[in-house]
Formats: structure tokens, sequence, C-alpha cells
């Protein structure tokens, strides 16, 4: 399945109109040790480039940006027990995974405007 | 048993206390009462029977707690702290005899006022002081911090615009500024937007000018800012904003650069809060009380919240909600119970009167001089990004260009705590990379300063070379670096029978 | 001077070192005509010791102290004797000096401290856990309210008419700026509100406001009324002025609600003429998160010895920047370790004595009161302040009987100045400190100036 990159670093699967997203190992590195994560309620409308999530380290708290809009069906509750998963995890999308909330595209025409994993990879040795 | 180890986990003089929930006990207590314990009424079916969980102790088990406790702590009367923008001098102990006289100490906010004018006295003492140092018109006593006074000062200009029929969203504030500046601004319904600071380390005026216009309610300026430098053009800048219709808010934590030697209120300013706890010596309490009395221009005089003391002839009236009518009908409300930190009052009085308008000028000279000696003895170790554009005001700001691979800011800090010192301000201001930033105020000689100087100086090399043992500094103080992220990820934030031993 | 230690050899040592000619080349950045060339006119210069002693005390001396004369005064700030030993571990350099412990290494101190502080005011309040304090329980209750927008997302709060005026004019003032309506109900000291308050609630209400004892005496069971705001989906918020009740009466968490702020003056602070005081703030643990305030939170160090550290800053605007619970920048740290000292020489037995003492006192006072011609106590159970009607107005009796050295409570007509059916109200409070003797001058004094 298909994976995009925001240069906000964040990264979505898309498989039809479901989506996964979630924060790039790149970025769990530049946060450090990962404290807390606030992700949208089920049911939540987020529109692209919205801010949706706040991820906290011990010193700062970072938004996070809805790569696409669509609508929330589930945050992933393994958070927050266990919000170490972003760091160990950041990019799995299953189970076990440090993904951060699953929604329903509204329009997957703004998948166009990401990168793919070449590009990102490429923003990413830029900075 | 090894050469660390003793039975007691104790070293000499360096004494492990537990928790008085560890050793105290329900049934114990440190006080001894007249009265016997009588029967009581059944109070409505509300009396507390469960146990609360609250343990006591005898006296001299509380006494010999909370001194083994306060060892554990730095203090300015054990060393210096070179915290920038805190402004941690001598806190002197007349302050401490003067606010416990019984006629402060023991007397009660809504006592009949004829019975209080001496307390009236001394704030409108004090208020004097405060407008002259700064030349400004009026002085609004209450707000309880810094941050609460920042608070007043924002709420006075919203509600100067409210007056005018204006709408006015954005509050500009430098890159450089205290969260607590967009923090306040956003509170009070603003928009916040960014200005840059020059290679200077100033304020952009160009890029302040251009963005000025009639949706600007105003500008949050440091001056001196945070990177310890004086804002030259502070005067254009308040000519420019107020040029626009908008207000000059001013933080005032860096007072003790300019006092006696500049006024805030001839650079055009509108608003600004001060903290007593720095500038003028109250104590910081580990954290705590505060004052934040806030100076303000005739403009936004009327808006200063309630109650404040005025003078009516020969004595002295509280005005509060039931008098403010007549003529302070446009303040903007109350921002606390009662009237503000009188136990810091008096003790900031006493401070002021001790020094006088002489002395005031001295420690300002003293603090710069003492500032700018540490930034010329120590450039040459570490980078000091703006010591090329001239003097610093009271503090010294250094980067960590130059340590070694994997070495940052923070390695610098803890290597200080094990020299015998608490660390300087440490990542603050954001617009310098690692910032290390120095202020050691006046109160320090210059035998202290040399001594710290050398310090810093045999830290930052160490951390240039890439001494390993700093990584896990600090070694001897009471406690090594603490795990942060287990204590969020993990919250404990009481104790609980149940987790005993954890 | 003496509180500064350079002389001038040192200065010009300095000067030489630093590569300037005199002090006035490192204030270069000052424009010209902002530059004060001496000393402020008009302001006094420096002084001794001995003359700053003698200035202040001669303005003490114009205050009537509360220990001096019988003293009857409340109405959020309270009286109680505190034990010599706080007032000196109080001041330990180590104490008094030390910052805010972000650098936990060196602070153990206070963090400890501060651990046991707010496990005190969390089991004093009946709630999961507790902040490191505000800075008033005025603030407290405020943020209290902001608490409760964030948690409900709803922004109606239902304020009650026994909760302090000045608690009330915070919250009316701040409340301008956050958006929130405040729904207030009229004070009313001759009937119960609880009926009214429940009636009040509804599906947007985000939380209610109600003092316990409230701002005339009286304690009712809050039980009822937090099950109204739950089933409604709104938070319960008890605000406690007199923590020494909760020695002898239910604590507001064990009643249901779901954050309990209040002052803490009453032990370890003194009245201090209205401050710095202490505002305690507790609440239930799933609301942590939205609590705003210091936090101390247990850990270990690097060699897995406990240790106490500041937790949870990411809530606080020195990092949200905009985004932050609130602007709070600090807590009232040497009046939360005056108030944990006291509670610790306290204990719970202690606690309890002295609020049956407290309330012994009251009762006493009241039923002489009682027999006072032209004084009527109010009805209804009181912890150690109620309400009395005078005759005549008690703000000129307040005033009269202060010439006779009498300070004999707060007239709620300096609380409610345009409420003209209170203005024989007094409120009239006594602590362990009220003396047989001083209810006698007092009802003596009543007596004569009634008839």
């Amino acid at each position: 399945m298909p994976r995009y990159f925001t240069e906000d670093h964040e990264w979505v699967d898309v498989d039809g109109t479901a989506a996964t997203v979630g924060i790039t190992d790149y970025a769990q590195v530049q946060l450090g040790d990962v404290v807390f994560v606030e992700l949208p309620a089920a049911g939540k409308a987020l529109s692209k480039g919205e801010p949706c999530a706040v991820v906290e380290s011990v010193k700062a708290a970072s938004d996070v940006y809805a790569p696409v809009s669509g609508t929330v069906t589930a945050g992933n509750d393994a958070l927050e027990a266990d919000p170490a998963l972003v760091n160990s995890a950041a990019e799995g999308a299953a189970a076990g995974g440090g993904w951060f909330f699953k929604l329903t595209l509204s329009d997957s025409g703004e998948l166009d405007g990401l990168m793919d994993a070449a590009s990102y990879a490429a923003f990413v040795g830029g900075l | 048993m090894s050469m660390d180890e003793t039975f007691t986990g104790n070293h000499a003089l360096m004494l492990e206390e537990p928790l008085i929930f560890e050793i105290g006990a329900s049934d114990r207590t440190g006080v001894d009462f007249d009265l016997a314990a009588v029967a009581t009424d059944e109070l409505a079916g509300l009396l507390r029977t469960a146990p609360i969980g609250l343990p006591g102790l005898s006296e001299s088990e509380v006494v010999r707690h909370y001194t083994r406790l306060s060892r554990q702590n730095y203090a300015i009367d054990l060393g210096l702290f070179p915290l920038g923008s805190c402004t941690m001098k001598h806190n002197p102990r007349l302050n401490e005899k003067v606010a416990r006289m019984p006629g402060f100490a023991d007397i009660h906010p809504l006592q009949p006022q004829s019975t209080v004018q001496g307390a009236f006295g001394v704030i409108d003492e004090l208020a004097h002081w405060l407008i002259t140092l700064t030349g400004m018109q009026a002085v609004a006593m209450s707000p309880k911090a810094g941050a609460h006074g920042e608070l007043c000062g924002i709420l006075c200009i919203k509600a100067a615009l409210e007056a005018r029929g204006e709408d006015r969203r954005v509050i500009l504030v430098p890159e450089s500024a205290h969260g607590t500046n967009p923090a306040t601004a956003a509170f009070a319904g603003f928009a916040v937007e960014s200005i840059p600071a020059t290679s200077e380390g100033r304020v952009d005026v160009a890029a302040l000018k251009a963005r000025l216009g009639p949706d600007v309610a105003g500008v949050m300026i440091t001056n001196p800012n945070t990177c310890g430098l004086f804002e030259r053009d502070m005067k254009a800048i308040s000519n420019a904003v107020h040029g626009v219709g908008g207000y000059v808010y001013c933080d005032g934590a860096n007072f003790n650069a300019i006092v006696g030697r500049v006024r805030p209120g001839d650079l055009g300013i509108d608003a600004m809060h001060i903290n007593l706890h720095k500038t003028f010596s109250t104590p910081h309490g580990g954290g705590g009380p505060g004052s934040g009395p806030v100076v303000l221009s005739a403009a936004l005089a009327p808006f200063a919240p309630l109650p404040f003391v005025e003078r009516q002839g020969e004595r002295f009236v509280l005005i509060e909600e039931e008098t403010a009518a007549d003529h302070h009908a446009q303040s903007f409300g109350r921002m606390c119970a009662f009237h503000g930190q009188m136990g810091m009052f008096t003790r900031a009085l006493a401070y002021i009167l001790s020094h006088g308008a002489d002395g005031l000028r001295q420690v300002a000279e003293d603090a710069v001089l003492n500032a700018n000696y540490i930034l010329r003895s120590l450039e040459d170790v570490l980078d000091a990004p703006f010591a090329h554009s001239g003097p610093c005001m009271h503090e010294a700001l250094f980067s960590d260009a130059g340590l070694a691979e994997g070495f940052t800011t923070i390695d610098v800090a803890k290597g200080m705590i094990d020299e015998g010192y608490h660390p300087m301000t440490v990542y603050f201001p954001l617009v310098v990379h690692g910032a290390m930033l120095v202020e050691p105020t006046e109160t320090e000689s210059k035998t202290a300063l040399d001594q710290f100087i050398g310090a810093l100086r045999s830290v930052a090399l160490r951390a240039k070379q890439g001494d390993p043992s700093l990584k896990s500094a600090p070694h001897f103080s009471p406690r090594s670096r603490v795990d942060e992220v287990l204590a969020a990820r993990q919250p404990v934030l009481v104790w609980r029978e149940d987790r005993a031993g954890e | 001077m003496r509180y500064l230690p350079l002389n001038d050899a040192d200065r010009r040592s300095m000067l030489g070192v630093i590569g300037a000619g005199s002090i006035d080349d490192l204030f270069a950045d000052v424009p010209a005509e902002a530059r004060l060339d001496g000393p402020i006119a008009g302001l006094p210069l420096h002084a001794s010791e001995l003359s700053v002693e003698r200035h202040m005390a001669a303005l003490s001396g114009r205050n009537m102290a509360a220990g001096s004369v019988p003293f009857f005064l409340g109405a959020g700030a309270y009286r109680h004797h505190i034990p010599a030993s706080v007032d000196h571990l109080i001041q330990r350099g180590e104490f008094l000096t030390a910052y805010t412990p972000y650098q936990p290494e060196i602070a153990q101190g206070t963090l400890q401290m501060l651990f046991e502080f707010q496990t005190q005011v969390a089991r004093l309040y009946g709630c999961d856990v507790a902040n490191a304090s505000m800075y008033d329980g005025s603030t407290a209750c405020w943020e209290a309210v902001g608490m409760a927008r964030r948690v409900t997302k709803r922004s109606k709060a239902l304020i009650a008419g026994g909760l302090h005026p000045h608690y009330a004019s915070v919250a009316r003032t701040m409340s301008k700026y956050t958006g929130d309506t405040l729904v207030e109900m009229t004070p009313n000291p001759l009937a119960d509100e609880g009926a009214a308050l429940i009636a009040a609630i509804d599906g947007e209400t985000s939380c209610v406001v109600v003092q316990y004892p409230d701002i005339f005496g009286r304690v009712t069971d809050l039980r009822p009324l937090a099950e109204a705001a739950h089933a409604a989906g709104a938070l319960l918020i008890a605000v406690v002025t007199e923590p020494v009740a909760l020695g002898l009466i239910e604590a507001p968490g064990a009643m249901g609600a779901d954050i309990v702020v209040g002052e803490g003056q009453s032990i370890g602070v003194g009245l201090q003429f209205g401050g710095p005081y202490l505002g305690l703030f507790a609440c239930k643990d799933k609301y942590v998160r939205q609590m705003p305030g210091r936090l101390c939170g247990q850990s270990v160090d690097a060699t897995g010895r406990r240790a106490y550290v500041l937790t949870l800053s990411t809530r606080e605007q020195h990092i949200r920047r905009e985004k932050a619970t609130s602007n709070i920048c600090t807590n009232s740290g040497l009046c939360a370790l005056a108030f944990s000292i006291h509670m610790s020489l306290l204990g719970e037995a202690g606690l309890r004595q002295l609020a049956v003492i407290n309330h012994a006192r009251a009762t006493a006072a009241a039923a002489a009161l009682n027999a006072v011609l032209g004084v009527t106590v109010a009805s209804g159970p009181f912890f150690n302040e109620f309400r009395i009607t005078l005759n005549a107005d008690a703000r000129e009796v307040a005033r009269t009987l202060a010439t006779r050295g009498i300070l004999c409570g707060v007239p709620l007509g300096r609380l409610y100045p345009d409420r003209a059916d209170l203005a024989n109200d007094l409120l009239v409070t006594a602590t362990e400190t009220t003396s047989d003797a001083d209810i006698a001058v007092l009802c003596t004094a009543l007596g004569e100036l009634l008839s």
C-alpha cells in the first residue's frame, strides 16, 4: 500500500479511502523520548494542514498536522500506555507500531501534493 | 562494605531523608493544645470520619526532617546563581525582619481602613518609588507574580483599545522573548506574530515597522532584551507603534541593568511589570511567591485593575469595586482577592530605602560591570555571539559553538554543579544555539566572580576537549541526573501506601 | 553599601580587564537623551539598617495588629496560631533563597517538600492529585473554571451565590477574555441554594462552582450537587477558603467534587494583609494533564535512587507558549513549605483536634452573641465562621468598635456594598486564638452600642 510523506514529517498509508497516519523516524529522533501523545477523537473531521495531534517530549510539545482531509476513525490506544512506541516504531502502521490514528479520506486528490519515500528522503537529506 | 556504602546511606554531612509519610504517623503530633478535645455536634451529618492520611511528628523530628531537606538545596546564601534574567541577588535579612513586624504580618485585609493606614502607607510609598524610578504615571500593585503582571499590562492595553472602540487582533513579540509573553498575549485573545532579530541580537526595527498597521494592538519588548543587550532603538520603536495607534508593553524582568540609570518611561513605553523578587531582592523561596506590580503610562492608567491605594488628603483610601465607579469606572476588573503581595511590598520597600536613589543606581552599574567582566573574561574560551557588537548589559550570552562532537550545553551546565554552582540559564533565548545566559548581579564580589569564571573556563575546556566524565555529571551532588522521561511517562505525583518501596 | 561588595579598586581593575574607560562606556547603547546623569532627584539616598527599621516600624505602628486586640475577622483569610518552628525553618537560607527547582540534582530539598505538600493537599481535599500550589485561592478558582472548559469543551460556568465575592469578581474579569459565560446565582444568606443550583445545571454547563463552607459560613452536603452535575456531564468545583475545616467536616473530593481548590493561608502562612497567600489545587487522576501550575513527580536518578523532579512541564507557558494551559509562571513555594511544615507538626490527630477546638470556640462565641440584645445569630450548621444580624448598620458598628480596639468581624456591607438587605449583617469568626475574654469584650461592647 502506498505511503506518502509531508514536509512536516508525517507519513500516511493509503488503502482505498482508509488511511493511517504517523510521524516519521526522522521526526522522532528530533523530538527525543516521547512522553505523551494527544490524539484526535474518533469522529472528528480534519482538514489538510490543520493541527490535529500533539506529541510531547520532556522539553517540548509539537503539533502534528493532518496530511490529508478526512474523518478520524480510530486513535492508536496503545500510545497511551506506551508512548515510547513512537520512538521505537514510529513508522509502524500495524498493531504494535507507533502510528497515531486512522481516518477515512475525503479527497484523494490531496495525495498528489505529497511526497513519496524517495522525495522525502531527499528532502530530509537537504535539512 | 565498600568505600561508598554506609549502613545509613548517608555520607557524613550529606544526609538521606525519607518522606514524612514513611516516618510519621496519624496519631503523632508536634503541637499542644490548651483545650482538651471536646465533643462536637453532628454538623448536619457531615463529620469527617474516614482516615485522612496525614502523618504527624514531634517538633524535634519535624525540625530535623526539614533541616536535612534544606541541605539538599543550592541557594543564593550558598553561592552565585548565574541564571540569566532571574537576578538572583542577595536577599537581605532586614527584609525578613521588617515583613514580620506584627503591624504588617498580623493584619487582616478586610480590617476597617482606619486601622491599617500604615499598611496603605507602605503600598503608597513603594508605588511612589516604582513610578519615579521608571518615569511612569501610575502603578497597579495587585498582580501576584511577574507573569500575572504581564497579564495585567496586556489587559490594560486591551481595555484601552476597547474604550476607543477598536478591535485590534495582533500583538508583535520578538522571537527572543520569554515564553510568558506570547502565552499572555494569546490568553487575552490576541494573535501573536514574531519580530525577527538583527545579527546584532536586537529587534529588527525595519521589519517591525513594515509589519505595523491598524490591526496591531501593540508590541511586547524586553529591554534590556533576553540576549542581555540594550535595545538602542527603543524610543523609535515606541514612536512607530504609537504612530499606528498601538501600545508598548515592556517586560521588566531585566530592570536590574538600568534601574537608576535609565527610566523606561523616557523610552515611550505604556506598561511594564516589575519583578520585586528580581530587581528588588524579595526572596525566591524555592519557586515563589513573587510579586509583579505594573507601572503604567497616562494612557493606560484609567484601566488599571482593582483594588488600589489612593491618598485623599491626610489619609489613604483603598479603592475597591464599591468606589471604583466614581473615578475608575474603566478599570478592567479584579485580578485576585484582597490587595496584592503585602509581604513582598514591605520587603521590597526595606530594600529600596536601604539603597536609596544613589544605591540603586550603583546596583545597575555593578550589575552591568560584573556581567561585562564575565563576558570579556570568557569570550576566548566560549563563543559569545554578540560580543563583537559592544558591551552587554547585566547578562552575558554564550553559545555551544566549539564544543566537542556530541557535547552540548547541558553537559556544561551539569559540570558546573560539581564545581559548586547552580547552572546558568540554558537553551534560552531560543535565538542562540545551545544558549548559556549568565547574570551574576551586583551582589557578587570580584573574588566570587573570579572563582566562577575559573570554574566555567575549566568546564568549558573539558566540554571542548570531549571529557567523557562530563556526560555523566554531576557526580558529587545529592542526586545524579534524574530520569525526566520516566517522570513524564508514568507520573507519580502523590505518595501512596500501596506503592511503598518503589 | 552593605549589600554591594565591590570597592573602587575592584571596579577599576575590572574595567581594565573589560577594556573600558569608565562605567558609562558600558551604557553606551543607551541613547543620550535617555541617560540619567545622577541619582533621580526627589528620592532619598541610602540609609542604614537602623534608619530603615525605624521608618518601617513607624508605619507598622500605625496598624492595629490582630493579635493585640479581640479579633473576629474571616471571610477568606483566617488567623491561626503558627508554631514557632515554622518560621524558623522557612528562613533557612537553603529554603528562603533557593530558586525554582529546575535543576533537580541540587534541589531535592524543595522537590521532596513539594511532593509531600502535593500529597498532603490531595489527602486533605479528598482528591487523587494536587499541584505544587498557585498564587492564591481566587486565581486557583479561576484556573479551575478554565480547566473545566478544557475538559468538558463547554463554556458555561455556574457560580454559586455562596462564593467569596472577590473570587467571583476575579472570575468575572477573566471570563471576558476566555469566552466563558458565567451564570451567577444571587448571594442569599437566608436560603439554601442547593436546589436552585441543581435546577440551573443543563447540557451546556461546564462546571458548578460552590464554596465550602460558603462565604456566610454555611456548611452543606455537596453530594446531591455532585450527582446532578455529573448527570449533566459537568464538573463540580468546590472552593475551600478555610482548610482547617477539613479536619472536622467531610472533604469535597469524597463528596464527588472533580476539582477542589482553595486558600491555604490558614495553615502556616498567616494573615499578611492579603498576600502572599497559597493557592491549593487538586483534582481527579484522569484530569491531571489538564491541571495548571507546577507539578512535582517521583522518579529515579542515574544511580537508581529515588529522586523528585518537576514534570509534565509541557503544559506550561515557557514551553507551550501560545498553547499553554494557563499563563502561570510560578507557584507559591515558600508558602507551600510553611503549610507543609505546619501540617507535619499537626499531623492528622493535631488537625482534627485543632478543627474541633475551632468549632467549639465559634459555637461558644455564637451562643454568647445570641444573648446580646440587638444581635441575632443565623441558624444552621457552621464550622468556625457564622453570620449575625445587628439592629444597626454593621459597617458603622465595625468602625466604631475599631476605635475602641475591637476588630469585630467582616461586615457584609464591605463585601456587598450595593445590597441594602445585607447592610446589618456581620461575619464573625472564632479560632483557637479566640479567648473567652475576647468574646466577653465583644459581647459587652456590642451590647452597649446596640442598646
